[in-house]
């Protein structure tokens, strides 16, 4: 199966979810990041059901935060 | 090591004057250790002790510099009334390794301002060129 994951060509022999891409891609905390898929934002409760689809372009960013 | 185009340097001490007292803040668009252009990011927090990115613009912030061939390769922020370095806060939450985390303090007759790297809760300031541009 054949995905983009920020931007980079993968290909992944299985199906996933978001939440074992995450562990791929090293994310310690899930909820630190915000993901899209083809665009989409994806609730971070539907991060554990929410398959990866063959040709899905997978984007996630960290959040972004602090104080003073 | 990151190199910051003077207009670029400038342009964080401006972005931090004119959102005093709540705190400003942006990503660094370039390459490895070297920025080419800052993002000026809303802080959803409109506070002058904390800031928080809006995730939709961090997303279109990203995309653009994708298309450029370019990389978020840091963050900034302004320290209002407190110095330029990381907070407890800004490093509990310093998820992304990856990142050079840049600070402006407006606490003294000028702004000062300092990169770090922080990772697993380390902080390491960074040394910082200022190069034409």
């Amino acid at each position: 199966m054949n995905i983009k994951i920020n931007g980079e060509n993968r290909e992944i022999e299985k199906e996933i979810t978001i939440t074992e891409l995450l562990v791929l891609e090293k994310v310690k905390m899930p909820e630190t990041v915000s993901v899209q898929v083809n665009d989409e934002f994806i609730d971070q409760d539907s991060y554990e059901n929410t398959k990866i689809k063959d040709g899905d372009d997978i984007n996630f960013l960290y959040f972004m935060g602090g104080g003073a | 090591m990151i190199k910051i185009p003077k207009s670029v340097y400038k342009e964080l001490e401006e972005h931090s004057l004119e959102s005093n007292p709540i705190e400003a803040c942006g990503y660094l668009a370039g390459e490895v250790g070297e920025v080419k252009y800052a993002i000026k990011m809303t802080n959803v927090d409109n506070s002058p002790e904390h800031f928080s990115f809006d995730p939709k613009e961090q997303f279109e912030a990203f995309k653009k510099v994708q298309k450029e061939g370019l990389r978020l390769i840091g963050v900034y922020h302004s320290h209002p009334s407190t110095p330029s370095r990381p907070s407890k806060e800004d490093i509990k939450l310093a998820y992304d390794a990856s990142m050079s985390y840049i600070i402006i303090s407006l606490c003294e007759e000028k702004p000062v301002i300092n990169s770090f790297k922080i990772v697993d809760g380390i902080v390491t300031k960074e040394d910082m060129e200022v190069c034409d541009g």
